[in-house]
């Protein structure tokens, strides 16, 4: 049973009342803590796009218009449940929680917090309980994740598939594709981090990077955290990757036909899923919790969580600042993108870094290894790209239009 | 608890794969199917296999039914079909014959091989013998890219020929009139 929970202290053991309580405590505040970010998420992206339009934005309900989000989910729950004539009743109801319930999930494996400075290991004590800032640190923490984000694509494929009319059709297949070629990028970006950090577990990634020139970003060189934060806004179909709802090709993409709070639910999960995606690249390549430097005062615990979340803060305001000034792919430019430089890329700097890796351990001539790997990559590049430009040339003269 | 998981997960993986062949639409066939791959994937997770069930979910449920449905969707055949038309006289039952030999089998290994089973006790400990999650994963590497490293490599070779003779096959060049 330990090992269903993971390898919180907290769940090893007898579960009597003491532990229970924690982790539905637990449970509790995450579950609140994720509706409630979501909705300042929805308000944050709203006001900041209003302010790079040179715009007001929300501004009526609530102080600066902070509760603008509470007041159109209560309007979309009282709004008319339209369910179409053509649609497959059962997926259609059903398509939304495929798409929110996996954007909720991923709260339950980042580490929010903990003293992890000094090679600490993260845990805290909680009415005589030592336990971590995290739901659940099962042994696959991050493949949960993976696996998460592949459940999430159902909700949005169905959605499109179930509502029996066109352009949701085209948006779920838009989806599809996009989706799962860009997962092979983003597996292969974590692949690298796996490789660092020698441990699946979330709180062990973390517990990897102590100091900044330990942190993944850093470690790993820059290259895998650029190749995972571009699939991972391909993978959240966030602009400009946000070809399965473009507004003037498809109407609104897959959920067009949706009203009221199904609709709410996908709209929900778009931007919880902003800000989990967040919390996992803190993770990932960016310590987590782990401070740059020790805030005086502030027990090691809070610290931590509020390095957390100043670094989510950050990607939070990039997703929108992107949003705001890029503007969107063509669908084959994105293909283009994913197969032929994202995972060529991500294959070569993996195998980079196994090399170097291999050296070190087996004691090789660093500076040689590192000539001779990149001399071979850069030949590989140029391989490819000698590919790509000769297959591009037989297709024009072929007459195929892209 | 271990009862209870297995039974739910077994009601998992039959309902599903009942729904498979029962379901005369081609979605929600690839609907149950996902449901009988949670169901294996749940009683991975019940074996200590926590990297297969995540392997399981990430492979088999996160990408291969996602083709299975977009092939669905794009060539437009989400449509019910009449299962009482039959083109092909004998499948269904050779079909029948089929099944019920390969459950003839599967029965007559069980019983045959039953005292192996109750000598062995509980089984293999997977958790006292492997350690924590980590030792888990490190045992699977160390047999896939240690003892059974060429059956590997060559999996992954017949792999690549099957895509590039998909490619091959499915490309037209404009102008000829035919396939190439």
């Amino acid at each position: 049973m330990t090992s269903l929970i993971g390898l919180d202290p907290i769940a090893i053991g007898d579960l009597i009342w003491a532990p229970l309580l924690i982790i539905l405590l637990k449970v509790l505040v995450i579950f609140a803590l994720g509706l409630v970010v979501t909705m300042f998420m929805v308000w944050f992206e709203r006001k900041a796009i209003a302010g790079m339009g040179n715009r007001i934005g929300p501004n009526k309900a609530g102080p600066w218009g902070l509760l603008q989000t509470l007041a159109d989910g209560i309007k979309l729950f009282f709004k008319e449940d339209l369910l179409p004539d053509r649609a497959d009743r059962f997926v259609f109801k059903l398509a939304p929680y495929l798409a929110f319930v996996p954007a909720f999930l991923v709260w339950s494996v980042i580490p929010l917090g903990g003293d992890f400075s000094n090679g600490k290991d993260g845990l805290v004590e909680w009415f005589g309980h030592s336990t971590r800032v995290q739901l659940a640190d099962p042994p696959v923490g991050i493949l949960l994740f993976m696996a998460l984000s592949s459940v999430a694509v159902y909700g949005i494929m169905l959605a499109g598939w179930s509502s029996g009319s066109k352009y949701p059709l085209l948006g779920s297949v838009r989806a599809s594709a996009q989706m799962v070629s860009y997962e092979a990028a983003l597996g292969l970006s974590i692949a690298t981090v796996l490789l660092l950090a020698g441990t699946l577990s979330t709180s062990g990634i973390v517990g990897n990077q102590g100091g900044f020139t330990d942190w993944h970003v850093v470690s790993t060189g820059i290259v895998p955290f650029i190749i995972f934060m571009l699939a991972a806004t391909a993978e959240m179909n966030r602009p400009p990757f946000d070809l399965v709802e473009a507004e003037q090709e498809l109407v609104g993409g897959f959920n067009t036909e949706y009203s009221s709070i199904r609709f709410g639910l996908f709209f929900l999960a778009e931007f919880m899923n902003t800000v989990t995606m967040s919390g996992i690249i803190v993770t990932l390549f960016f310590g987590g919790p782990q401070g740059l430097f020790d805030i005086p005062i502030i027990p090691g615990a809070i610290e931590g969580t509020l390095w957390f979340i100043a670094k989510v803060l950050v990607f939070l305001y990039v997703y929108v600042w992107m949003r705001a000034t890029l503007p969107r792919f063509r669908y084959d430019q994105l293909m283009d993108l994913g197969w032929k430089v994202l995972i060529p890329a991500s294959l070569g700097w993996f195998m980079l870094l196994a090399v170097l890796r291999l050296g070190r351990d087996e004691g090789w001539n660093r500076p040689l290894v590192g000539v001779i790997s990149g001399a071979v990559i850069a030949g590989c590049a140029g391989l490819m790209s000698v590919a790509v430009r000769t297959s591009r040339a037989k297709r024009e003269r072929e007459g195929v239009m892209f | 608890m271990e009862l209870v998981v297995f039974v739910l997960a077994a009601a998992m993986i039959l309902v599903g794969a009942i729904g498979v062949i029962v379901r005369s639409n081609p979605v929600h066939a690839a609907l149950s199917l996902i449901l009988t791959l949670f169901g294996v994937a749940v009683m991975f997770v019940a074996q200590n296999a926590h990297f297969l069930a995540a392997v399981q979910v990430i492979v088999y449920a996160g990408a291969i039914v996602v083709l299975f449905l977009f092939v669905i969707m794009l060539l437009g055949v989400d449509r019910s079909e009449d299962l009482s038309s039959e083109p092909f006289k004998v499948q269904r039952p050779l079909a029948a014959i089929v099944g019920l030999g390969v459950i003839g089998l599967v029965v007559a290994a069980v019983v045959s091989s039953r005292d192996a089973i109750s000598v062995r006790g509980t089984g293999l400990n997977v958790a006292d013998t492997l350690g924590d999650g980590d030792t888990n994963i490190k045992q699977l590497a160390r047999s896939v890219f240690g003892d059974y490293v060429v059956a590997f490599e060559v999996t992954s070779v017949l792999l690549v020929v099957a895509v590039v003779g998909t490619v091959l096959l499915t490309r037209r060049v404009k102008g000829s009139g035919k396939d190439t």
